[in-house]
This record gives structure tokens, C-alpha cells and sequence, in this order.
């Protein structure tokens, strides 16, 4: 076995030997060192991803050793000594992903970013539920040579007879968690661009809990079952073959089933402004399931590729749930959009203001601040934001960007959004500045944004974003609320601010009242 | 079923050590990333993610000409991954080409005032 002299032979360590088996064909194998080097851009890559300037490289950086990671995959890869096959699948499946990836990307709108991110996050979870699938009737399946019995005797000569049911539990892990994360990023992608509304139903924890419950007992009676198929029939020689077929096959699909059950449950009664936390933690979820693929194949660049987006995105998870001061667990329980909204009380009368009275206010200005939320990057008004802007500054007016961390649907949302329409990073200030700020500012500017600055998360113990903090606009001399309509924001919550007396409401498409606002201060 | 678990874990050590390693790595590295950065960084981290692509290719690869069932499920797989991986990396480059155009213009701006 070239297996076992390999290891006698050389003194390589048990988890990567399957990497350079084919030292014993003769042939260098460059494989292990690319995967050294693709583990390492991705390191790299987050590390520069993590500063402004190096932003960009870094990307780049990580997108060059994936490009090597795959190339090397497609060209090098030896399985005891056999390369791969099926080229033609191979490749034509990496045109059309790859084709499509590229239009899709392109084409697609800044406000629909956050849409995009969810659904290329399902891709990939679907992938590795993929795998799993395969992998899964690789390992039952009993072909006359090959299959259950060759995996069999690469135990005992290589790796001992654990390596079964080990298999086993790492490809129901990828399974589970490919699949929720698939299932969870559709409904988020759904939710966000609208097509699904916020579902719950009374007990719907219980149910979530009950469906995971009953998929992890699954997926461990499928691991015992296995274990215990194996064991006997190895004392008893290499006549192995898995009487239970049936209904361990029965089981891996019921797994694959309660998973999707699972991950549209899970998402499903989230809602508003805890949607950006959710696809985090399902981008976390990938991770790890790609990283099970690592384990799968023993390959190192999957491992850490996965593992270092798993405990990424987990803590990136935690820094926006601290943004809006509430812990994880409160979000994935406290359904935020789904439960109740507050009491409906009975709100005083809003004051509108006209576009001409607005310029007025915002050219006689001495300080203006204005406050960006998801109504400005629907309304694809950033560059008409970016112009009245400087129109003001060059009359003298100091304007300045308010930004909440979790204006819009992601976190850095606005600042991407004002980005690209040039705004200099100088003038975007974070909450705590601009909350020093606004007691000396003479007009706030709020353009469609409203949960982040509901005083209610202040004032209103009984408000489902109690204690969030928030942009205290209400501390300005005057505060101008560009919105659609009177409709409640995304959380679904009635905002107090709108009827204060020192707020004016100035109705109609973001794009539009910019545009209006700019020709009358033009002519002011 | 528990000795076998525990001499699955032996065996694969080293790949168990790179877990635990690159999950500090991992939280060190996101810990020092400035609010401004976190969505084009979510985009970067589901790009990488996509590496489970290898996973597919593998599948792809190694599936016998006759067993349609693996060949159709490698295909879908590779068409995901790779959708995962290309769209995530163009999607964020999109993301940062705005940051760079942007971080050139106070630069070019200061100069111009202090030309004046």
C-alpha cells in the first residue's frame, strides 16, 4: 500500500499524507504548497479587508489565492494516486457559476447589496449540503470494488476503523449547517427585497427547538448506527455491508429535510432592523460548513478558509447586536418585527413644511446635519445628497453626515452608500460625535431614516427597540424628516419624534425633494 | 461509538489544532475593523467562504461516469460554489472601488488647497 510505506518512509504527519500521496507515482506535488499559500492571501486578505486603504488589495489579494486554490485543485489533486476526471462537468459548471456570478454582481443595484451578499451566502451553503449529499451515498453505496469495503480497508491499513463514523458525523454537520444556512439566507433575501413578510405563530421557539432536537437525534443515531455496523464486521473480516441501508438512508434525508424546516423557522419571525444580524450569522454558518469539507477531504485551505470566516462573521455578528445594545440571543428569540409593536397611542399632530420653507431653513443655517437611513438608498438619492451638500457648504453652511451603525439593512451601509457619491470620509461622523453635536446644530436633515432615531428606545420601556442606542436628533434647534409617507419604518414602530413640535415633515421620494431642495436654495 | 469519536479527533489533530488557531486568528483580525469597513468585510468573508468550491470540484471530479446522481448534485455543487466565490469577490471589489476613489479625493483636494 502506498499508504502505509508513505508513512513508514517519510516521517509526514497522518493529516495531510492524503495531500502528497503521489510522491510515491514520483511526481512532485506543488498541491500542498498552494494550499499554504491560498491559506495564507486569506489571512492576509482579511487583515488588509480590515483598513481603508488596503481594502481593495486585500480582496484582491484573497481572490488571487482562491484562483490558485482552485486551479491547483482542478490540475493536482490526487485521490490515491488518481487525478480527477469529468473535466468537461468541471469546467463548464465553473463558466456558468462564474458568468453568472460576474453579471449578477455587476449588475446589481448599491441598495440591493445587502440582497446579494444573502444569496451568494445560500449558494455557498448549498454547496456544501451538496457535497455532503454525495459524499453520504459514496459512503454507503456498495459497488462490487471500491465504496463502504475500499473505505474499509483504508481504515485498517491507514487511519483505524474510526474514520467511518467520524466521516459520518462531519458530513451531517456540513449537512445541517449548509442547509440552514441555505434555507435562512433564501427567507433573508426574500425578506429583504419584500417578497416575504414576517411570519410567527404562538409556540414558534418551542417548534424551532423541537425541529432542531429531533434533527441532532437523527443525525446521532445515524453516527451509532454506522459505528456499530462497522465494528462487528471488521473482527469478523472485510464482509461488510450495511443491513440498515434503508433506513439510514431514510434518516440522512429526513435530516436534510428538518434542516430546511429549520432554517426557514429560524429566520422567519426575525424581522426590521436585526436582518443585517442574521445574514452575518448565517455567513458565520457557511463558514463552518465549508470548513466541515476541510475535515471531509483533509484539506487545510478549506479548513481555514471556513474557519476564519466561522469566527469572523460570528464576532462581527456580536459587534452589531453591541451597536444596538442587545445581546444574540435576544434578537434570535425577542422576534423583533413579528411580536407585538407597541402600543398604538394616540400620537398628536404632525407639522408638514414645504419644500421652499425647507431651503430657507437649510441656507440660513449655520450648521446642518443630516442623517442618512435606508429611505435615501431606496430612493438612489446619494449623489443629489452629495450636491446639496456642497451647494450649502459653498454658502458657508457646515454640513456634516450623522451615521448610525445600523442605518439601512447592513452595518456600514450609508457609509458605502455616501462612498459612492464621493462624500469625503471626513464629513461622516459616528453616533457618539454627532451625538455631542446636535445640541449646537441649527437643522438636522433626517432623509429616510427612522428607527435610529425614535426616541422611544430612550423613553418607552414598553418600545421593542428599548434601550437601543440612537442618533439624538431631538436635541437639534430644528429637525426637517424627509419620508414617503407617514407609514411606520421596518421595525414596524410609530415614532414619537415626528410629532414633537420642533420636527417638520417633508413628504416625498428622497431623489426628488433633494432635487427640489437644491434648485430653490439655488435661488435663495 | 465514543472511542471511535476520540481516535477520529486523534487522527486528525493537526486539522483540529488549525481549527482552534484560526478561530483566534480570525476574531483577532475582525476585532480591529472600523465600523466604515463592515459591510464590504461581511461580502469579503462570504467570498472566502466560497472555498468550499474545492469541496465541489473534488466531488465533480472523482464522481463515476455512471452514477448520474453524483454527477448531476457535483455540477449543481460546482455552479454554487462558483457563483459563491466570483460573484462575493466582484460584489465586494464593486464595494471597495467606491472607498478608493473616495479615500484619493481628500488627498488631492488638501493638495489642491494648499496649492492655493
Amino acid at each position: 500500500m502506498t499508504g502505509t510505506c508513505m508513512n513508514s518512509c517519510f516521517p509526514i504527519p497522518l493529516g495531510i499524507d492524503s495531500l502528497l500521496w503521489n510522491l510515491g507515482s514520483g511526481i512532485w506535488n506543488f498541491l500542498p504548497i498552494i494550499y499554504l499559500v491560498g491559506s495564507v492571501t486569506f489571512i492576509i486578505g482579511l487583515k488588509m479587508l480590515s483598513h481603508p486603504a488596503t481594502a481593495r488589495k486585500g480582496n484582491l489579494i484573497a481572490a488571487g489565492g482562491m484562483t490558485l486554490a482552485i486551479l491547483g485543485t482542478i490540475f493536482l489533486y490526487r485521490h490515491n494516486g488518481e487525478r480527477l476526471h469529468n473535466y468537461g462537468w468541471i469546467f463548464a459548471g465553473l463558466l456558468i457559476g462564474g458568468v453568472i456570478g460576474v453579471l449578477a454582481a455587476r449588475k446589481v443595484k448599491m441598495t440591493a447589496m445587502p440582497e446579494m451578499v444573502s444569496l451568494f451566502n445560500g449558494m455557498g451553503g448549498a454547496c456544501a449540503a451538496l457535497i455532503s449529499v454525495v459524499e453520504f451515498n459514496h459512503m454507503i453505496s456498495v459497488p462490487p470494488e471500491g465504496g463502504i469495503i475500499s473505505t474499509v480497508i483504508k481504515a485498517i491499513t491507514d487511519t483505524g476503523p474510526a474514520s467511518l463514523s467520524g466521516r459520518t458525523l462531519i458530513i451531517l454537520l456540513g449537512l445541517i449547517i449548509g442547509t440552514v444556512s441555505f434555507a435562512g439566507s433564501m427567507i433573508a433575501w426574500g425578506k429583504l427585497n419584500g417578497r416575504i413578510r414576517d411570519f410567527a405563530f404562538r409556540g414558534q421557539h418551542i417548534v424551532n427547538l423541537l425541529v432542531l432536537g429531533v434533527s441532532v437525534v437523527a443525525a446521532a443515531y445515524l453516527v451509532a448506527a454506522i459505528d456499530n455496523h462497522v465494528q462487528p464486521e471488521l473482527s469478523a473480516g472485510l464482509e461488510l455491508r450495511l443491513q440498515a441501508d434503508g433506513i439510514v438512508r431514510w434518516l440522512f434525508y429526513l435530516v436534510l429535510l428538518l434542516s430546511v424546516v429549520y432554517g426557514v423557522l429560524f429566520v422567519m419571525p426575525i424581522g426590521g432592523a436585526d436582518m443585517p444580524v442574521v445574514i452575518s450569522l448565517l455567513n458565520s454558518f457557511t463558514g463552518v460548513a465549508a470548513a466541515c469539507g476541510g475535515f471531509l477531504y483533509n484539506n487545510p485551505v478549506m479548513l481555514t478558509g471556513g474557519i476564519l470566516v466561522g469566527s469572523a462573521g460570528t464576532i462581527l455578528t456580536i459587534l452589531m447586536c453591541r451597536a444596538m445594545n442587545r445581546s444574540l440571543k435576544n434578537v434570535l428569540i425577542g422576534s423583533f418585527g413579528g411580536a407585538k409593536t407597541g402600543v398604538a397611542k394616540e400620537q398628536g399632530q404632525y407639522k408638514a413644511i414645504s419644500v421652499p420653507d425647507a431651503a430657507v431653513v437649510l441656507a440660513y443655517a449655520q450648521k446642518v446635519i443630516i442623517v442618512p437611513g435606508y429611505g435615501l438608498a431606496v430612493a438612489q438619492a446619494q449623489h443629489a445628497c452629495h450636491e446639496l451638500e456642497k451647494l450649502l457648504e459653498d454658502r458657508g453652511v457646515s454640513v456634516q453626515y450623522a451615521i448610525h451603525p445600523v442605518a439601512g439593512r447592513m452595518p456600514g451601509h450609508m457609509n458605502v452608500l455616501l462612498a459612492e457619491a464621493d462624500v469625503p470620509y471626513e464629513k461622516l461622523q459616528e453616533m457618539e460625535q454627532a451625538n455631542e453635536a446636535f445640541p449646537s446644530t441649527d437643522a438636522v436633515l433626517v432623509l429616510g431614516a427612522n428607527d435610529v432615531v425614535n426616541p422611544a428606545a430612550k423613553n418607552d420601556p414598553d418600545s421593542p427597540i428599548y434601550g437601543m442606542p440612537i442618533l439624538e436628533v431631538e436635541h437639534a434647534k430644528m429637525v426637517i424628516v424627509n419620508k414617503r409617507s407617514m407609514k411606520p419604518g421596518y421595525a414596524g414602530i410609530e415614532n414619537d419624534l415626528f410629532f414633537r413640535p420642533k420636527t417638520s415633515m417633508l413628504f416625498g421620494d428622497a431623489r426628488q425633494v433633494l432635487q427640489q431642495l437644491i434648485t430653490e436654495i439655488k435661488q435663495v | 461509538m465514543i472511542a471511535s469519536l476520540l481516535s477520529f479527533i486523534q487522527q486528525h489533530l493537526e486539522l483540529i489544532y488549525i481549527v482552534i488557531l484560526s478561530v483566534f486568528l480570525g476574531i483577532e483580525v475582525i476585532s480591529r475593523v472600523p465600523s466604515v469597513l463592515h459591510t464590504p468585510l461581511m461580502s469579503g468573508a462570504n467570498a472566502i467562504h466560497g472555498v468550499v468550491i474545492i469541496g465541489a470540484i473534488i466531488v465533480m471530479g472523482e464522481a463515476p461516469a455512471d452514477n448520474y446522481l453524483a454527477l448531476v448534485l457535483g455540477f449543481l455543487a460546482v455552479i454554487l460554489g462558483t457563483l459563491n466565490v466570483v460573484g462575493g469577490f466582484v460584489v465586494t471589489d464593486r464595494m471597495l472601488e467606491m472607498f478608493k476613489s473616495k479615500s484619493q479625493n481628500p488627498n488631492s483636494k488638501s493638495q489642491t488647497a494648499k496649492s492655493k
